[in-house]
């Protein structure tokens, strides 16, 4: 590891993004407008709002930045400059922290925007701290990145890339908790929402949701939630070869 | 260069791709300082053989010596520069944006993307989008981010691929400018003019090295007017043979008269 090789790449990275200003608007526009779109789903209702915007105000940047990045490191690999990248003392962890900090960076601020949105200007009221919202959903962020950067690895084309997103995130989405309550589905269908990270993404924002304070369940989901970042990053590094076949 | 090791030492070289044979134990040394041209027809295995020597391609056996070293070493990745065929740049950044990452991934000097684009001819190009460039042009980005950090061997697949005669000069004049720098060229081609323009060949065909000498040397051998006839001369004598012959399929003498003046 290197950490003027990891910046370089992120400095990269976002130089490339800005060459894309329509990529841009939509990774920190979308998620908001669908945050609105709930709001005025469930008018007059703000009981409803107050108990589900939380989760999705971590679920919607999730998705948003797993395409983004699955898409953005499967174009790495099909246009060769990998292969290059790899040819060069460039580490694998280089790369892809390199590609986490650029995009952590874009998940901050579309972080930043959709709290300050829900809670701002469409009065999402919880009973937890509100800055800890703010720190779930940039988590949230961060982990649909290092999972899109993981799943890169296992798509030969970006249609395969896309389809990842129903096939990796909507099974997590079910078994959340958001539907139905973790603790009233099937033994075997908790469990395997038990080792799903989106699950304790969840669970975080609905204590915040429903109790005051910052007690220990939350730090534990919240480390859980970036524990699977960093191993969905390093998984990552270890699906990039060097020689191919 | 001072070094007696060669550039380029591959022994019994073998690579299965897709269940299919592709190279069938390959043997070559290339000098140091050299501009050795890998020709051949589409197909035949040159870059399969180049991405053996980059160290990028699973072999099934054989040795591949790079530099003294065992080809693809982390100690080799800021010596050796590696062009792919397909330009291996981004399209969404500028000309200078592109050399200054890859500068700094290889750790280069600092003026080193203007130095390369000015080899290169890109010098007025710098500011503009890859991707609004031609054809022509990547592939020359592409090359200019291989000169970076001056590697000591170059690996070149086809790099004048699309490009306009007197482009593609400028370009074999550079190969020689930086061969008399020190620098070892391996440059692959399935244009055989370009042959002529190489101080040593290597003719390459249905993954098997059909001879390896100097072009005139070649062409003295096998009574040829060109190097394409000569390729044809060899195809038809070593047909007959291609069964028994040993798998490096080297011509009969040819081969020989390579493998003597490449073992010293």
């Amino acid at each position: 590891m290197n950490p003027h090789r990891t910046l370089a790449t992120a400095r990269r990275v976002l130089l490339q993004l800005r060459s894309d200003p329509r990529t841009i608007a939509m990774l920190l526009l979308v998620p908001c407008l669908l945050i609105v779109l709930l709001k005025y789903a469930f008018d007059g209702r703000q009981e409803v709002f107050d108990s589900l915007g939380a989760p999705l105000l971590g679920i919607f940047p999730m998705i948003v930045m797993f395409l983004v990045t699955a898409v953005a490191t499967l174009r790495e690999r099909t246009t060769g400059t990998l292969e290059r990248l790899l040819t060069m003392p460039l580490g694998k962890l280089d790369l892809l922290l390199g590609y986490a900090l650029a995009f952590g960076l874009v998940a901050l601020v579309q972080g930043l925007l959709a709290f300050g949105l829900t809670v701002g200007l469409l009065g999402l009221s919880v009973a937890g701290p509100s800055w800890a919202l703010l720190a779930v959903a940039v988590a949230d962020g961060l982990l649909g990145m290092a999972l899109g950067l993981f799943v890169s690895a296992f798509a030969a084309t970006e249609f395969q890339a896309v389809q990842f997103m129903p096939a990796f995130l909507l099974p997590q989405l079910l078994l959340c908790g958001l539907f139905t309550p973790r603790d009233t589905m099937a033994g075997w269908l908790r469990a395997i929402s038990d080792v799903l990270p989106l699950s304790y993404a969840v669970d975080a924002m609905n204590r915040i949701t429903t109790q005051s304070g910052f007690d220990g369940a939350l730090a534990v989901d919240l480390v859980v939630v970036l524990g699977c970042t960093l191993l969905a990053l390093a998984l990552g590094a270890a699906t990039l070869r060097r020689r191919t076949v | 260069m001072m070094n007696s090791t060669p550039a380029i030492d591959v022994r019994g070289l073998r690579v299965t791709r897709g269940g299919r044979p592709v190279l069938h134990g390959i043997d070559l040394v290339v000098e140091r300082g050299s501009v050795t041209g890998l020709l051949g027809p589409s197909g035949c295995g040159k870059t399969t053989l180049l991405r053996s020597v980059v160290g990028v391609q699973r072999v099934e056996s054989g040795e591949v010596r790079v530099l003294g070293l065992a080809a693809g070493a982390p100690a080799l990745r800021d010596r050796v520069g590696y062009v792919t065929q397909a330009p291996s740049v981004y399209a969404d950044l500028t000309v200078l944006a592109n050399l200054r990452y890859f500068a700094e991934v290889l750790g280069a000097p600092k003026g080193d993307p203007a130095r390369v684009l000015e080899e290169v001819g890109l010098t007025e190009h710098a500011g503009d989008l890859v991707g609004r460039l031609s054809g022509g042009q990547r592939a020359r980005v592409s090359l200019a981010a291989a000169l970076l950090g001056t590697p000591e061997l170059l690996v070149l697949d086809e790099p004048t691929v699309g490009l306009d005669p007197v482009l593609r000069q400028e370009l074999w004049q550079l190969f020689h400018r930086l061969a008399a720098g020190g620098a070892t060229l391996l440059v692959s081609s399935h244009v055989m003019d370009e042959a002529a323009r190489c101080t040593a060949l290597l003719l390459m065909r249905e993954g098997r090295l059909l001879a390896h000498d100097t072009p005139q040397a070649l062409l003295a051998a096998t009574g040829a007017a060109d190097i394409e006839q000569a390729f044809l001369t060899l195809v038809a004598g070593a047909a007959p043979a291609s069964g028994t012959a040993p798998a490096s399929g080297a011509a009969p003498g040819l081969g020989r008269a390579a493998g003597t003046e490449d073992g010293r």
